[in-house]
């Protein structure tokens, strides 16, 4: 097999583990900063969004390697991540208290 | 789909657990080796007052006094030695630490010192970082920058994170498995033996690595604190919700006396009732501008979320209190309480050390069995693929070799010379050429030779440690036991433990004999190799 024949066929695992290294951290993160939006004292609700991205990107890891395809395991991450980054979008010009 | 994507040779999809299994066995092997070494310099941390106390031999146990005694005779030198000094940081001995901890800022950047509690004296004894290095290390390893250091352990953690779950969702029949350990079978012993050290301790291995996380999680996920606290003066606002620490202010540069360090520490324990200090911080002593902070100790309450005193350093009025937190920074200080688990009692403590060193073994025969496992696989036997000898040789280097090193640093802590200048960085230093040397020792032989070399160095190094201590020096295993010393008495014991542990896994190394390959695949006879897995059955 040649060299440009085995990149293509290991592609798709390629394109899984960007997705769990990467995808799973910006949807960890994105997470993070959206929980800020939780009502009560911004500091808890950062803290929360920090203490619970850890269980995100552990989800969102597991998510990409038991989709059944790279397609959807990228899929489901954008479908997750997408009313995340609305909220996160809303948060960009906060009204301070 | 997915068909030709994973497995192009297999006509149907790989299940989940075998999908689960392969992420599992990589994210473990990947970063296994600087995960062994987080676990088990970690492990040892548990005891690390301990461990520093044996590192300095010269400091015999002084009574101990109250925190309240403590802090005048400290104050007293430290007005005496520093004066002008904008901080001093003083730590209170407890049970576990016999002498008072103190840090202060002086002309050249910060100083510090163990000092005598009952009579406030500087201490004089071999310079040494003591287990601090074991600790710091496990979190943010060693000749580089410390926030590079923080973010590969971080990485390494949340690995380790991803296999345990991805191991629980491979080990579906986990309990069944956990009561079919299966002795003396080669392959099959290892994976029990790796799956029993994982289930028996997996909810602390699951605790200790979530919550290693979230100890450094505002520099791992930082964007929630970005998004609320833009500025560097919001920022400092949101970390003084963490922390007692007092940021230095302009002195007024106007003289006033210090009110004796007694008054806060009793005036704070009062308010306390059941609490005691543990540190204490003072800013411009000697000026108007005086601040104490009175630091309750951590070991008595599981959070450590902050909870602590500010007062006029010259009226010794009560500036501001703190107890608790809010709900989540409660929950944090919880989490990073039980990482750190200072608030274990001996009982509680050594549960702790068994656990983590049931994690440190969990990390260390799933390394092995990698090795173990491929080489039935393997073509020729004799001449394996270069990943599979990286792997062999950075397993017995990292498993074997970590075990000499630190050895080995504990060694130099007794042997180089006293006044040797930068002692403590040199123990360090030979703690990593030691490493180093077993790395080269490890590609050099043969691998089983190797395996059995390093881990009978290993058990010499750290069986003979005891026995130097009685010859050379007053404070042997002897002597200790004679004096009631539990703390010189218990390191040296549990060296020779340790050293026990080792010499069984190399006596059972020294047995194994690789297993002929499975009837079915046979054909080729097992040729005789050294195959130098260390082997856990008997």
């Amino acid at each position: 097999m040649s060299l440009s024949s085995s990149l293509i066929a290991r592609a798709p695992l390629v394109s899984r583990i960007i997705a769990a290294i990467f995808g799973g951290y910006g949807l960890a993160s994105l997470a993070a900063v959206a929980l800020t939006a939780l009502p009560g004292h911004p500091s808890e609700a950062v803290l929360i969004g920090m203490m619970l991205s850890f269980v995100v990107y552990t989800c969102a890891v597991i998510w990409v390697f038991a989709a059944r395809s790279a397609w959807r395991a990228w899929a489901g991450l954008l479908i997750t991540a997408a009313p995340l980054a609305l909220i996160v979008w809303t948060l960009v010009t906060p009204v301070k208290p | 789909m997915s068909t030709q994507e994973t497995r192009k040779t297999t006509p149907k999809a790989p299940g989940i657990r075998q999908t689960m299994s392969d992420v599992h066995t990589w994210t473990g092997l990947l970063v296994g080796w600087i995960l062994f070494a987080m676990f088990l310099t970690g492990t040892v941390s548990f005891f690390r007052d301990e461990l520093s106390q044996w590192m300095r031999p010269e400091v015999r146990t002084t009574t101990l006094v109250d925190a309240a005694t403590a802090a005048n005779r400290v104050g007293d030198t430290l007005q005496r030695i520093a004066p002008d000094s904008p901080a001093w940081y003083i730590t209170f001995p407890d049970a576990r630490a016999n002498t008072a901890q103190v840090t202060w800022r002086g002309t050249k950047g910060f100083e510090s010192g163990a000092f005598d509690p009952a009579t406030g004296q500087r201490l004089e004894a071999r310079e040494t970082r003591g287990a601090e290095f074991f600790y710091i290390f496990h979190f943010q390893l060693h000749y580089l920058p410390v926030i590079w250091g923080r973010i590969i352990a971080g990485i390494c953690a949340m690995f380790m994170l991803i296999a345990i779950v991805t191991g629980v969702i491979v080990h579906k029949k986990i309990f069944v498995d956990f009561f079919t350990f299966r002795w003396g079978k080669g392959q099959r012993s290892w994976l029990d033996a790796h799956n029993v050290l994982s289930v028996f301790g997996l909810p602390f291995h699951l605790m200790i690595t979530y919550t290693g996380l979230i100890t450094l999680m505002a520099l791992y996920v930082p964007w929630g604190i970005q998004a609320q606290y833009p500025t560097q003066a919001d920022r400092a606002r949101f970390n003084s919700e963490f922390s007692a620490f007092l940021n230095p202010t302009k002195p007024a540069g106007e003289a006033a006396p210090l009110l004796p360090l007694a008054t806060f520490v009793q005036a704070a324990e009062q308010h306390w009732k059941d609490g005691q200090a543990g540190r204490l911080q003072v800013i411009n002593a000697g000026d108007k501008t005086a601040r104490v902070v009175v630091v309750r100790r951590d070991s008595q309450r599981i959070s450590n979320s902050p909870s602590y005193q500010i007062f006029d350093g010259v009226t010794g009025e009560v500036l501001k209190t703190v107890d608790g937190a809010r709900p989540a920074a409660e929950t944090r200080g919880v989490l990073y309480g039980l990482h750190i688990g200072r608030f274990a009692d001996d009982t509680l403590r050594w549960l702790y050390f068994l656990c983590s060193l049931g994690g440190t073994a969990m990390v260390g025969t799933g390394l092995v069995m990698w090795t173990v496992k491929r080489r039935t696989k393997l073509p020729d036997p004799t001449r394996p693929h270069i990943g599979f000898r990286l792997v062999e040789r950075l397993n017995i280097a990292s498993i074997a070799g970590l075990s000499i090193a630190m050895a080995g640093m504990l060694w130099l802590n007794r042997l180089l010379p006293v006044g040797l200048a930068q002692r403590a960085e040199w123990e360090i230093n030979g703690f990593f050429i030691i490493w180093g040397v077993t790395l080269l020792h490890a590609i050099a032989r043969p691998a089983k030779r190797a395996w059995l070399e390093q881990l009978w160095a290993g058990v010499a190094l750290l069986a003979l440690l005891p026995v130097f201590n009685l010859i050379a020096t007053s404070r042997g295993l002897i002597n200790s036991v004679r004096d009631g010393d539990w703390v010189f008495a218990g390191v040296d014991l549990m060296l020779l433990a340790l050293a026990a542990l080792l010499a069984e896994i190399a006596r059972r190394t020294a047995k194994h004999q690789p297993r002929a390959k499975p009837a079915k695949r046979n054909a080729v006879a097992q040729p005789k190799i050294s195959t130098g897995e260390p082997r856990t059955n008997g």
